[in-house]
């Protein structure tokens, strides 16, 4: 049997959300919280035809305003009104922003990687793999190309997947 | 018969427990939802030609499914309002609607994935179309899960019993209605 009360929050340890909607009554929140969905409702309408009529007009500044701008209003009203992290504890406001300020930092960290296309000596490929501009530098051994003969690829075709023998071991092999 | 003592209040923070435990999980959700989102916006803007695969989804079967789940979150904290009154039975009620508006959002994204499937737009079929099936796939198992404790909270309401928890899942399910405010302009209006 747990020793805990049926509604712990609804004693000293609520919210005092009913102060915040200046309301103390049940039927008054009730009110409060329909008009907000109904604010809620003509915000996302705005969000649905306000992109369609700046895409005919052609006005990019109206599509972000109504497309984003638009949804951060409503995920606020969200977050205060349904959520009520107005009323929270300073400690949960805390823990909002250092979430969110998370997601800024991962944005500024890896947007360089991803959004820059070139630099001096390399670019991007579709794929975003890196290719280099610029010849590199040969290490000897087997990475230096082949010499002509029997296990040369012919032109225009990829090297074969097996490695290949090292240059003196093929010159070795060819003198006899 | 023992006695189990649970502690339901923190000090500390001058809070409930368990809605303190809330709290945090949403603060982990905003890490999960947060690196998906960064990551397909950081990406978007770097393909222009995701637009033209934008394009065919569904925007009015989006802004449903937002309506769909702004109502829900209304009952949802309509749901609080009663447990704040004392009134599980009514909250029990509520939150069941609530449940309902979530099952009416997964057909409604039902329907839309297999027309999407039909027409060849699978998760391996280009950036776009991966990030879409993620994002929208990790947010409908969140509201799977949220209506799943809901449903196990109203059967307990309904019997005018651990109220405090109305609140408490009313909270989480605001917090998937607000991810997917982000996630319709992302992917049904940027085109």
């Amino acid at each position: 049997m747990t020793a805990h009360p049926q509604a712990p929050g609804h004693g000293n340890e609520t919210h005092g959300h009913g102060a915040s909607h200046g309301g103390g009554h049940g039927g008054s929140h009730e009110a409060h919280y329909v008009r907000i969905w109904a604010i809620l409702v003509v915000l996302l309408l705005v969000s649905y035809f306000g992109p369609m009529v700046a895409t005919k007009l052609g006005w990019h500044w109206l599509l972000l305003t109504t497309a984003f701008g638009v949804a951060v209003i409503k995920a606020y009203m969200v977050a205060k009104n349904f959520m009520h992290i107005n009323v929270e504890q300073p400690i949960i406001k805390f823990m909002m922003v250092t979430g969110v300020a998370l997601m800024v930092l991962l944005y500024g960290a890896i947007a360089p990687d991803i959004q820059k296309g070139d630099g001096q000596n390399w670019q991007k490929d579709a794929g975003f793999h890196h290719s280099f501009t610029t010849s590199k530098p040969h290490h000897a051994g087997a990475h230096e190309p082949a010499p002509a003969g029997e296990h040369a690829a012919p032109a225009g075709e990829h090297a074969p997947a097996e490695p290949m023998p090292a240059a003196s071991e093929s010159t070795g092999a060819s003198g006899h | 018969m023992s006695t189990k003592t649970i502690a339901t209040q923190r000090a500390a923070m001058n809070m409930p427990t368990g809605r303190l435990a809330i709290w945090w999980v949403l603060m982990s959700e905003i890490v999960i939802f947060g690196g998906i989102l960064v990551s397909y916006v950081l990406h978007r803007l770097a393909h222009p030609e995701w637009a033209e695969q934008a394009a065919y989804t569904n925007v009015h079967l989006g802004a449903t499914n937002t309506l769909v789940l702004l109502s829900s979150s209304l009952s949802a904290v309509l749901a609080h309002a009663a447990a704040e009154r004392g009134d599980g039975k009514r909250a029990a009620f509520l939150l069941r609607l609530t449940i309902l508006g979530g099952l009416i959002f997964l057909i409604i994204k039902s329907f839309e994935w297999t027309h999407e499937i039909h027409e060849g737009f699978t998760l391996q079929s280009g950036g776009f179309w991966s990030y879409y099936y993620t994002a929208a796939g990790v947010h409908a198992f969140h509201v799977i899960a949220g209506m799943c404790i809901m449903a196990w909270v109203a059967s307990t309401a309904a019997k005018n019993q651990e109220l405090h928890r109305v609140e408490n899942v009313g909270i989480y399910w605001h917090f998937v209605d607000l991810v997917w405010i982000f996630l319709f302009p992302l992917l049904y209006i940027a085109k």
